[in-house]
């Protein structure tokens, strides 16, 4: 029986289905939003299904010259480390469906195995284009990860644990906590533009100076599960500030809590196209340097201020 | 990373026409660049001289679509100063006033386009929407959205009635409220600053070696403009300023375009409130008689020069354009070389290509023997025909 | 002042208010009165002079001759660039442009449109 309800959490809820399902909603929102900001109407909500599976109606070409068993693999890679991300982080209660002391190392190792894929996938495919934007999507890692750690270990080291779920339980606590984190929320936000490579830090991906960056020999399906990890990461991403930086409204049962958290994955996901909408893409030594001399400290600052706020008000 | 060789062309996303540009990178960084063109060449020269002046004026306003009035002027100024024929003021004010709506139009498509290359979608969006108000303004004018179709030989082909004059005045208000607040967003937004700014410098002593024309060369503080220089059609009669702004990158370049549209707005009301009566066209012989001449017109993208020689019959002898891409792209190799492979697109819409505009002649140069040599047109058909038939295919048998 | 996000007050205005989009087609566009669409001709008037066919720039436009003094227009759409310099050249005012500018076609040998001349082939002057 218990196999059966594991089944049920894996493929069901919270797992494939609804985080795919999730992630094409948001993908949706994404868009039309981004669209209304720009004053045109947008796709309607269809759209990124519709999308997925024409992709995946459609030949998928491996050129001749690239290993083909690496290049069919990655896709799957990503998608898998993004849906195993989500099991730790907790959804409508304070309790995620697994936890240990730890787990927030885990979901971010997690995270960042998509980029390693695609810089993978770059380097795999041979073009020219293709190098460029997988060299450019490691340089970038190298500027967004350092302000996401210190970020959300900060928060973490307000409530003194290593575990997601204790996290959201610390917070629950004591509420109104979580406002010392806000300057850790908008670091986070901006580092998660960085890691979706989304505007301004679309750089991997500059469709008009490198045609489709480590996409660019990708087609049909696989292309389509590369998409699906991306739309899956904005949820899991998206999920992970929520309850890092978010945590308030969990402890109202699961219905109201569900509903509390849809609501600010939603939010996020609107943060992040009205800033695709407002910005401009900047150059990738341009980011490294304004992720290392402005962002970084930023996060140190409130690192510095988190510990300060342990030492007198909790002891 | 070792020394890749980059193609951007003649497809790619980021240029808008065909041309290539191979680019030799190292890491990010651009060594070398050479810029090879021809992609868009239509044999227009020729098909000049196989056609009357009046279908002429039709072919060569098709030359671009954005700078389509400016061609057919040009070539229209060349072949009346050939006749001899006086046009009246009305029709030099209505020239006028379809130009510097051209001018509005294609530098708030450039303004669009160049938010595109650098990833700002928002402006590109916004601009455009707004653009569509001068397209309309000139579809009730000229009766197309593109490709106005005003001149003919000895004047214009429509009037613009005086019920008209209210509608412009009111879209050149909205048009300039809403430029007013593109030079904010221009000139305070931080991404979209840092990406044009020292990007694709070229100095005052470049522009003038390499001779670069146009807004290019204004935003290196050379104070250069036809209209200035040797007025045509109404430019005599008004008073504008001619811009310049001494960044001499790209960041100057869009100063320098967006500020040229105020003075648009202001000369277009100048044009209306002092527009004169009479005719608008005068009788032209369909017969030119022997004669050659020079036209020069400043298109949105710089100095537009055509050569007309006609031989008494009623189709040209010779016609040839030349268009300020082309003056621009010998500066390109310049621009591009140590930059970062992140400012190529910027850069090379920042000279505002327009390839139709460009190509003309064909040289052909064979890499293989070192030689080059230049086919005339008989020996270009029979060069093709050949090549053809020697794979099989002939060009009879083809059904269409 | 350099500051990021100078578009967010437009951005989240827009967000508001009515999209600037014309969903075409469910909702058609019409152009001004004079522009230049489709060209018709009225082929009663014409007296095939031909003026017309010296001066279009792409050959779209034919006369032929169906009658004693009889002509009929026959106007290739796909050649026609649309620009009404027939319309210009003729001195009978048998053509004339219209805004209607939805001319796409499948199949291309619907592009050639003859226009049937209207008057009753009875009605040609009588020798005196």
């Amino acid at each position: 029986m218990a196999y059966v309800y594991a089944l049920i959490h894996i493929l069901v809820f919270p797992g494939l289905l609804f985080l795919v399902a999730f992630g094409l909603f948001a993908e949706w929102v994404d868009r039309k939003m981004y669209a209304r900001f720009q004053n045109r109407m947008g796709p309607p909500w269809f759209q990124p299904l519709a999308d997925i599976l024409k992709l995946f109606g459609k030949e998928s070409i491996v050129p001749e010259e690239v290993e083909p068993r690496m290049f069919r693999l990655l896709p799957m890679f990503a998608l898998a480390a993004t849906l195993t991300a989500f099991i730790y982080i907790p959804v409508w209660g304070t309790k995620a469906l697994f936890s240990f002391n730890g787990d927030v190392i885990v979901v971010l190792y997690l995270l960042t195995i998509p980029t390693l894929t695609f810089f993978l996938a770059g380097w795999y495919s041979l073009c020219p284009f293709s190098l460029l934007g997988a060299t450019r999507t490691l340089t970038q890692l190298f500027a967004y990860e350092v302000p996401l750690f210190v970020s959300i270990l900060s928060s973490a080291f307000l409530a003194d644990t290593w575990s997601l779920s204790e996290i959201a339980t610390f917070y629950s606590k004591h509420p109104g906590y979580w406002l010392f984190n806000l300057i850790g929320f908008f670091i986070g936000v901006f580092s998660l533009l960085g890691k979706l490579e989304k505007a301004p830090f679309d750089i991997p991906e500059a469709e008009t100076e490198i045609v489709a960056g480590s996409f660019t020999e990708y087609s049909g399906n696989l292309f389509a599960l590369f998409r699906l990890a991306i739309s899956v990461e904005t949820i899991v991403g998206a999920s992970l500030l929520a309850a890092v930086f978010l945590p308030f409204g969990l402890t109202l049962g699961p219905v109201p809590g569900f509903i509390f958290y849809l609501a600010k994955v939603l939010f996020v996901v609107v943060l992040l196209s009205l800033s695709h909408a407002i910005f401009a893409r900047i150059r990738i030594d341009q980011m490294v340097s304004l992720c290392w001399k402005c962002v970084a400290p930023l996060g140190f600052v409130q690192l510095v201020l988190n510990m300060i706020i342990k030492g007198t008000l909790l002891s | 990373m070792g020394k890749v060789f980059i193609p951007i062309g003649p497809q790619h996303p980021a240029l808008k026409e065909p041309a290539s540009f191979r680019i030799l990178l190292e890491g990010e960084k651009v060594i070398e660049a050479n810029v090879r063109l021809g992609y868009n060449h239509r044999g227009v020269e020729k098909a000049c001289e196989e056609r009357t002046y009046l279908q002429d004026m039709y072919l060569l306003e098709r030359v671009c679509g954005i700078c389509s009035h400016s061609h057919s002027t040009c070539f229209i100024q060349a072949v009346e100063e050939i006749a001899g024929i006086q046009i009246p003021p009305r029709a030099n004010y209505i020239r006028t006033i379809i130009a510097e709506l051209e001018r509005i139009h294609s530098h708030l498509l450039w303004l669009g386009v160049a938010g595109h290359e650098v990833g700002f979608d928002s402006l590109f969006m916004y601009v455009w929407r707004d653009r569509e108000v001068v397209m309309d303004l000139l579809a009730k004018i000229s009766g197309n959205r593109v490709n106005y179709g005003m001149n003919t030989i000895g004047g214009v082909r429509r009037d613009i009635s005086p019920d008209l004059y209210p509608e412009i005045l009111k879209a050149m208000d909205v048009l300039e409220e809403r430029t007013k607040y593109y030079i904010q967003v221009a000139t305070e937004e931080m991404s979209f600053i840092k990406r044009l700014s020292g990007v694709g410098r070229l100095t005052k002593e470049d522009v003038e070696t390499l001779c670069v024309v146009g807004p290019t060369g204004r935003a290196s503080a050379v104070a250069r403009d036809v209209r200035r220089d040797d007025p045509y059609a109404a430019y005599a009669d008004l008073s504008f300023k001619v811009i310049t702004d001494d960044h001499c990158d790209v960041y100057g370049r869009a100063v320098v375009r967006v500020l040229e549209l105020m003075e648009c707005y202001s000369m277009i009301r100048q044009l209306v409130k002092n527009m004169p009566d009479g005719p608008v066209v005068v009788k032209a012989p369909r017969k030119v008689p022997a004669g050659e001449a020079v036209s020069r017109y400043e298109a949105p993208r710089g100095e537009d020069v055509h050569y007309v020689r006609a031989n008494g019959t009623e189709k040209p002898e010779r016609v040839k354009v030349r268009a300020p891409t082309l003056a621009n792209l010998q500066a390109m190799k310049k621009m591009l070389e140590n930059y970062y492979l992140a400012d190529v697109p910027i850069v090379v819409a920042a000279i505002d290509p327009c390839f139709s505009c460009t190509d003309r002649t064909i040289e052909v140069n064979r890499m293989d023997k070192g030689t080059s040599q230049l086919l005339s047109w008989d020996a270009l058909r029979s060069y093709s025909i050949d090549w053809y038939a020697k794979r099989g295919v002939r060009p009879q048998d083809i059904r269409l | 002042m350099i500051k990021p996000g100078k578009m967010m007050k437009l951005a989240l205005g827009s967000a508001g208010k009515k999209p600037a989009t014309v969903p075409y087609p469910y909702k058609k566009l019409t152009m001004p009165e004079r522009f230049r669409g489709k060209i018709t001709a009225d082929s009663a008037k014409c007296i095939g002079c031909k003026l017309c066919m010296r001066d279009c720039p792409s050959g779209a436009i034919t006369i032929n001759k169906v009658g004693e003094k009889r002509f009929e227009v026959e106007i290739d759409l796909g050649k026609c660039i649309y620009c009404a310099q027939c319309v210009d050249s003729c001195n009978k005012g048998v053509l004339s442009i219209t805004p209607e500018y939805e001319l796409a076609q499948l199949d291309k040998r619907k592009f050639k449109v003859t226009y049937p001349n209207a008057r009753p082939p009875e009605d040609t002057p009588k020798e005196p």
